[in-house]
């Protein structure tokens, strides 16, 4: 995993009891998922209980930070920005940000890997570069 | 229980504003109120049920039926699922009607979002859950590309095209420049729209529907009523709601919600997509009905480009002509939340008193249909069936 960019302008997450693990470990360039130990699913976004079967058996799992552009949009503008969702290879597609490339050039089904922006309030929001 | 021929619509109202300087939130809400109730023949005393959305100011119906003075409620209903809100509150006003709870529902939406633009204040969505605090806010999310991801997507799978989805915004033009009220009255062609300028690529300036001040009003009542009343009787058919959300993860982005409350709507109507005469389909933006159409049933899923193409929207041209008032995208789009003139427009279909331009012949089935909250992640979808006292 990358180190998280100092000083970039990103807006950072508001944090719970619930989120902070995940969070946390974002400051350490770790991206994290839902696992849950009884159905096997991996699932986004982190929570207790289990989307799926509603288990209890439920823990942070390390992603590869690997993925696949889902679908994308630039958003116009005196600085335009990228939304996508990108599928993890870990099985989950995630809402983040497409950056350091040209937007010109992106594709859907494009391989993507995640870099992290230091929000500098002890957390790093986990986004994308074409990989 | 079924719904079916359980309850009727009286009565209708749509503000004829569309930028409501000098008129509270609450005005609003009592000026539709009070058109509804004049079009049906009706006195706010007659209203025993009180339906409303987020849009309600304070706590909704509590404070709503205070200032609007009525005193003989004694049920009230503030489910809250986004612009589709008021064709789900039809629905649960049909279901509180048909179980014997009440007799006149009234139901009111109402908005001031340019107002607000003009006189600075920003417009807020409500409480925060982990998706809009922490796991999406970061990466600026908008209405717009929250939209224009799904559209990217449905291009991908299916070779969807701008123009394609263009065609939607140029039937409804074609059918707002009827419409005295509409904000934009011009007809627009497919050039037109795919050379406005891009806002979230793929989707363009055209594509998006309009930002307006205002609302709407519509009163539900029970089939005892509806027989003492002149005005022409709107038959509730039959009805279907479903949330739809991002699954865990399992994102699809190709459907809408609509792909569960649509065949429940059409299967406790007793009708097919072939009975429906005419179709009100949430337009926020056009994306939003070429995914709804497909889910409806109305064209194999992956060919609404082809569906939504050379007019076939278009009142008296195409074969499902759709949002005779202009729509969303060039009337109406109150308070953000487009569900409320779906349904208005859909009863004027059904009583003949659609602008003649657009009027569709011996309409006696419409269908209305609202997207409420994102396309792109999580969104209420709600569909209601509508026909004539012989239907």
């Amino acid at each position: 995993m990358s180190e998280a960019k100092p000083k970039a302008k990103v807006r950072a997450p508001k944090i719970n009891h619930e989120t902070k693990a995940f969070w946390d470990a974002t400051a350490q360039g770790k991206l994290h998922v839902g696992k849950c130990d009884d159905c096997g699913e991996h699932y986004y976004y982190p929570r207790p209980l289990c989307p799926f079967c509603f288990s209890d058996k439920t823990r942070l799992a390390l992603c590869s930070g690997n993925g696949v552009i889902y679908t994308y949009s630039v958003t116009m503008g005196k600085e335009p920005y990228t939304i996508a969702y990108v599928t993890l290879a870990e099985g989950p597609t995630i809402l983040t940000n497409i950056v350091e490339c040209d937007f010109d050039k992106l594709a859907i089904g494009q391989k993507v890997k995640v870099v992290f922006y230091d929000t500098g309030e002890g957390s790093a929001v986990p986004m994308f570069t074409v990989a | 229980m079924s719904i079916k021929g359980k309850a009727y619509i009286a009565g209708i109202y749509e503000h004829p504003t569309r930028v409501a300087l000098g008129k509270t939130l609450p005005q609003l809400h009592a000026e539709l109120a009070k058109g509804a109730l004049a079009d049906a023949g009706l006195s706010k005393d007659d209203i025993d049920a009180y339906y409303c959305a987020g849009d309600a100011p304070g706590m909704g119906g509590i404070d709503m039926v205070e200032y609007m003075g009525l005193n003989n409620v004694r049920q009230i209903d503030s489910t809250e699922t986004g612009g589709s809100s008021y064709v789900l509150h039809v629905n649960h006003a049909a279901q509180a009607i048909a179980a014997g709870h009440c007799k006149v529902a009234l139901i009111t939406l109402a908005g001031r979002p340019a107002a607000d633009a003009k006189e600075g204040v920003m417009f807020r969505m409500g409480g925060e859950t982990p998706s809009s605090s922490g796991f999406e806010a970061p990466f600026r999310p908008s209405i717009v590309n929250m939209y224009a991801m799904c559209a990217q997507r449905h291009m991908y799978e299916y070779g969807t095209t701008s123009e394609q989805l263009a065609w939607i915004k140029v039937a409804a033009s074609h059918h707002a420049q009827y419409n005295e009220h509409a904000l934009r009255r011009e007809v627009v062609t497919v050039e037109d729209v795919v050379n406005s300028p891009l806002v979230a690529s793929p989707l363009h300036r055209y594509d998006c529907c309009v930002i307006t001040d205002g609302g709407g009003a519509v009163i539900v009542v029970a089939p005892e009523i509806m027989k003492k009343l002149k005005r022409p009787a709107v038959k509730i058919l039959g009805a279907g709601e479903a949330p739809k959300h991002l699954m865990g993860g399992k994102v699809d982005l190709t459907y809408s919600g609509a792909r569960w409350s649509g065949p429940k709507a059409f299967e406790e109507a007793g009708v097919t997509q072939k009975d429906i005469k005419y179709a009100s389909i949430y337009d926020s933006f056009t994306i939003t009905v070429l995914e709804t159409l497909e889910d409806l049933g109305f064209c194999e899923k992956g060919k609404g480009g082809k569906f939504v193409s050379d007019g076939n929207l278009i009142s008296g041209v195409g074969k499902l002509p759709f949002n005779t008032d202009g729509g969303g995208l060039c009337s109406n789009h109150p308070g953000n939340r487009g569900g409320m003139t779906k349904v208005l427009e859909a009863v004027r279909q059904i009583r003949g008193e659609a602008h003649p331009k657009v009027q569709v012949p011996n309409c006696d089935i419409a269908l209305a249909h609202g997207t409420g909250g994102l396309l792109g992640s999580r969104m209420g979808s709600a569909t209601v069936i509508l026909g004539n006292q012989d239907s």
